[in-house]
């Protein structure tokens, strides 16, 4: 037992170098906002540098598979691993993302001098995530949530002087203080039942001892609250619509892709490595019949996209619509984690690469039509297919792919998802999911009626769009058209991806 | 010639002109009309260049090596873990005498569309480019050999297709763009399904030896290449083939359209500018058919034989209630419309026939029906842009006005109805022939026959309210044919009268292929018989 001593602790702090990054970054940050009371321009573009150092210090461990900060020889606090790096990539990029949207955004510049405690916060959340992502302590689980929670409380609310801001903010802050309490309650059960929060050790535990009974199930579920809160799964799924709603348009992306990202990962990594038996050949796992999670997952996957999808059809504001079509989305990607397979794995990271990639695109073009008509009502969408076609076009080639129909990259994305449905047999639950697609259709498709459709009541004025953001949109508009036709990089990436440490 | 690209090249053309159009000013109308009528010249001449080409004794169907002008190479490459395989999918393209005809009629519509749209002046840069997308999309459902491929380009028209109908149509348009765009996706929807299932159901060996799972349509049709447990292998007892089949079948269905599925048609078509429903009628209506023969048949070959009976029993209900659903119209194009259901009948009919004669005459029929309802169209288009109204029971007497006109219609119209000398009659003949000559489905074909006096009945009885009786005051000033819809309809009537006298040039050329294809059924049946399960 030599884990305690310096070279060690060394040893594992070059294992969390992006998380070093990024915590430099925000103290950074704090400094810069201090120091530089007046202008504030410089905050975006240190935030850049440090997601850019992080991301490089990601990619260069990418393959690398390690414990980190153990207590003792078989399992550490903090797992190295390619899926870990690669959500963590994942967020990383958005984040910049992110970062690009805010400074295009007119509600966040309308709060200029507020601008040191956004980015910090931001920061706060990745710290959060990443930490969230590579735990495999229920402790560091437990913190980690809490700081992105936290974090993203208060970013929810950040345009104080909206009303429905201050609606978002504190409806999140109630529902996640609830759910985590929940988590807590199950982490707690957890570990009177086997005397450990590591959850190789758990694992272990179970194994050998072959234990059955409610209490397991329950303290597995109730823990599934917490999880199932942040990726907005039906039941847990109540606040988004709100929350989406009244957060300012950065915040709603980054809380549709980054922070169910997160949420996916750990709910993978929980459900794989606690209650793993082996896996087949065939890269099927098979879990310890402790509980059900494949019926559990599948009833849970089908409410949450038929919910989300059902719900879409009648918003009239495109946040929310938005928000229950990310609902809808969470829904598929839960279908890829109940095939419990390496394949469904691989397709749940195809699916957030491209539901990463038109979803931001999504709010980004949302975002820069608010910016000039100032409303997010689908009846202001009127007739802006002339008055904007650019962008109008855009959003239609997004929402295209939201739907799922080629040749765009969301096509690609559901393929796999119901490529490893049918190779496990699931053929009744794909029937269910793509009769929902067809649902789905039609609220994107009303989208598209209003914007091309209809015509204004009102006389438009032409809107131009500025060529920093219609380079901007492209980074979004093009790999949606080009992954559609040609997606190898995505299956490649997300097959090198699917090795979680130890399985 | 064998080895130039040429079916990529009449497919993406489309495209290629659709880039041009989108970096061209909102302003210069005539140059977007003409790049897309260039656009569409080109592609009736590389028809034709394929034509001349094409070997006439070469069968295709289910051999690779006797289809033509083919291109394959590989599109996507993932070399696999082993718990996945590995994934590769071909662009896959070439032509067999199944093929050929749809090409053909393709070009030739997009072309006469081109010119139907020439009126267009609302937002013409969104129409042209969509409209060449369409194109695009069309070509490559017929010209692609696997099954991915053939998804894409499947579901590629449905977008444009969309908006060509829910920004340019009628007064209800937006009501008939979603409604076609939901129907068409459900179809679809069951077609990617099948698609998946089909993939891991059937392997191919690769020259290292090594087995992967594939797309390519044509190693579905060989039985030998399905794996022992793939869930619709016929060699798994448990298989799910008959559902399957069933889910694929209701796809095409959809898309031909087929009762109980063809509410969407009258609409879309109603609501539709005359082009795009020039198109519709005369291209999208024979991707179902197409697919159907392309897939259902030889993939399914078992379950055809199994299901031929309901298949003709359905074409003929499509006959029957398309007439008379037709029979009880009072608008001009919503009558066009529903005898476009009736004569996509004759083609299930023949269909289900499964023997040459029956095939032929199908395949006949879908060109034919084509060219024909497509001359319909643009005559009530015509009329509309006349009179600006399409009820039947507001004309009558317009042969003294519009006389050449008049001549066009009743052209179309015999055609229609099968009057021999025209194009009609033959595919029409053939398909009772075939239809006839299969036993289980005698006696439908006989009631089908009523689908004919129906037929006469519909057509003729608007002829007379059209043309004969005497002219109405307001309609006085109505002009004859302008030089643009000469342009349009002597080209359809020519190969209407060409076809009428000497079929055997579009016969001939499907010729060996629909041979093999009855033969590959025949064949399968005992084949298909010897793994047992059916």
């Amino acid at each position: 037992m030599n884990t305690y001593n310096l070279n060690y602790l060394v040893n594992s702090l070059y294992l969390i170098k992006p998380e070093l990054a990024i915590s430099i970054t925000l103290v950074l940050l704090v400094l810069v906002d201090l120091i530089m009371d007046k202008d504030k321009r410089l905050l975006p573009y240190i935030s850049i540098a440090g997601l850019v150092a992080a991301g490089y210090f990601i990619i260069a461990q990418f393959s690398t598979n390690a414990f980190a900060f153990s207590t003792t020889n078989t399992a550490g606090m903090i797992i190295i691993d390619p899926f870990g790096n690669f959500f963590k990539l994942l967020i990383v990029l958005s984040s910049v993302a992110v970062v690009l949207f805010s400074m295009l955004s007119g509600e966040i510049n309308e709060g200029k001098e507020r601008h040191g405690e956004y980015y910090t916060l931001i920061f706060g959340m990745i710290l959060g995530m990443m930490f969230m992502i590579s735990a495999s302590d229920l402790i560091v689980v437990y913190l980690s949530l809490e700081l992105l929670s936290l974090s993203s409380y208060v970013l929810a609310g950040f345009t104080k002087n909206s009303l429905r801001n201050s609606e978002a903010s504190l409806k999140y802050l109630i529902y996640g203080a609830t759910s985590s309490g929940i988590m807590l309650f199950g982490i707690s059960i957890l570990y009177g039942l086997t005397g450990s929060t590591n959850i190789y050790e758990i694992n272990s535990l179970i194994q050998a001892a072959n234990v059955h009974g409610f209490v397991f199930v329950l303290s597995g579920l109730l823990i599934f609250v917490g999880m199932g809160y942040k990726i907005s799964a039906a039941p847990f799924h109540f606040w988004t619509p709100d929350v989406y709603e009244g957060a300012p348009i950065p915040i709603t992306a980054y809380l549709s892709i980054a922070s169910k990202a997160a949420g996916f990962a750990l709910l993978i990594r929980f459900i794989k490595v606690t209650f793993i038996q082996s896996i087949d050949p065939n890269g099927f796992w098979h879990l310890l019949d402790v509980i059900d999670w494949k019926s559990f997952l599948v009833i849970i996957s089908i409410l949450t996209m038929t919910l989300g999808n059902f719900a879409a059809l009648w918003q009239n504001n495109m946040k929310r619509l938005l928000a229950y079509s990310s609902i809808a989305h969470a829904g598929y990607l839960l279908l890829g984690l109940a095939v419990l397979s390496n394949e469904g794995l691989a397709a749940i990271m195809i699916y957030f690469m491209v539901y990463a990639i038109m979803n931001l695109g999504a709010f980004l073009v949302v975002m820069l039509i608010a910016n000039k008509t100032g409303s997010e009502e689908l009846d202001d969408y009127k007739g802006i297919g002339s008055a904007a076609p650019f962008l109008s076009v855009s959003l239609a080639i997004l929402l295209v792919s939201l739907t799922g129909l080629p040749p765009t990259a969301g096509f690609i994305g559901k393929l796999y998802i119901f490529i490893a449905l049918v190779d496990a047999k699931m053929i009744g639950v794909a029937v269910i999911a793509l009769l929902n697609t067809v649902v789905s259709l039609y609220y994107y498709a009303r989208v598209l009626k209003h914007m091309f459709l209809d015509k204004s009541e009102k006389e438009l004025p032409a809107i131009s769009s500025s060529y920093a953001a219609i380079v901007f949109v492209m980074v979004f508009v093009a790999p949606v058209l080009i992954f559609g036709v040609y997606f190898s990089p995505l299956v490649e990436l997300a097959k090198s991806s699917v090795t979680l440490l130890g399985f | 010639m064998q080895n130039f690209p040429i079916l990529s090249l009449i497919t993406f053309l489309p495209v290629v002109g659709m880039v041009i159009i989108l970096f061209l000013p909102k302003t210069q109308g005539t140059i977007i009309k003409s790049v897309t009528l260039l656009i569409t010249s080109v592609q009736v001449i590389l028809a034709l260049v394929i034509l001349h080409f094409y070997n006439y004794s070469l069968g295709g169907v289910n051999d690779p090596s006797t289809f033509q002008f083919i291109e394959k190479f590989r599109w996507i490459d993932i070399s696999g873990f082993s718990w996945i395989g590995k994934i590769k999918i071909d662009y896959f393209l070439g032509i067999d005498g199944l093929s050929v005809p749809m090409v053909l009629l393709t070009a030739i519509i997009s072309f006469i569309a081109t010119l139907s749209s020439w009126n267009i002046n609302k937002s013409l840069k969104g129409y042209f480019a969509l409209f060449l997308l369409l194109d695009t999309g069309m070509m490559g459902v017929f010209v692609a050999l696997d099954f991915f491929l053939f998804y894409i380009f499947w579901e590629l028209m449905l977008l444009p297709m969309y908006f060509l109908i829910g920004v340019w149509g009628g007064p209800r348009r937006e009501y008939a763009a979603i409604k076609f765009f939901l129907y068409t996706l459900l179809g679809s929807v069951f077609i990617l399904l099948v698609m998946i299932g089909l993939y891991f159901s059937t392997s191919e060996t690769l020259a290292d030896g090594t087995k992967i799972f594939t797309f390519n349509m044509l190693s579905m049709m060989n039985v030998h290449n399905f794996t022992a447990t793939g869930i619709l292998s016929p060699f798994n007892p448990g298989n799910l083939r008959f559902i399957a089949y069933i889910a694929l079948f209701i796809g095409f269905a959809i898309k031909i359209p087929m009762f109980p599925f063809h509410t969407w048609l009258p609409d879309a078509h109603v609501e539709a500018p005359t082009a795009i429903s020039v198109i519709l009628a005369g291209v999208l209506l024979k991707m179902g058919t197409y697919g159907i023969i392309r897939i259902c048949l030889p993939i399914f070959p078992e379950i055809t034989h199994q299901l031929a009976w309901y298949i003709a029993l359905f074409g003929m209900i499509n006959i029957i209630y398309g007439a008379l659903c037709a029979m009880a119209q009072k608008d001009f194009k919503k009558l066009i419309a529903y005898s476009s259901i009736s004569h996509m009948g004759y083609v299930m009919l023949g269909i289900a026939s499964l023997n040459s004669i029956g095939l032929s005459g199908a395949i006949f029929q879908m060109f034919n029906h084509g060219t024909i309802t497509a001359m319909l169209f643009l005559i009530v288009g015509v009329i509309y842009d006349r009179a600006h109204t399409r009820g039947l029971d507001d004309f009558g007497g317009l042969a003294t006005q519009m006389p050449i006109y008049a001549g066009f219609t009743t052209l179309a119209f015999f055609a229609a109805i099968g009057l021999p000398g025209l194009s009609g009659f033959v595919s029409e003949a053939f398909v009772f022939l075939g239809a006839f000559g299969s036993s289980s489905i005698r006696t439908i074909t006989v009631i089908s026959t009523l689908g004919i006096l129906l037929g006469a009945g519909y057509m003729l009885w608007s002829l007379q309210r059209v043309f004969l009786g005497t002219l109405k005051e307001k309609w006085s000033s109505l002009g004859d044919l302008t030089f643009r819809e000469y342009a349009m309809l002597v080209p359809l009537a020519l190969i209407v009268l060409f076809l009428g006298i000497y079929p055997s040039a579009m016969l001939n050329l499907m010729n060996t292929s629909v041979n093999s294809m009855a033969k590959f059924m025949a064949d399968a049946k005992v084949l298909y018989g010897s793994i047992g399960g059916f």
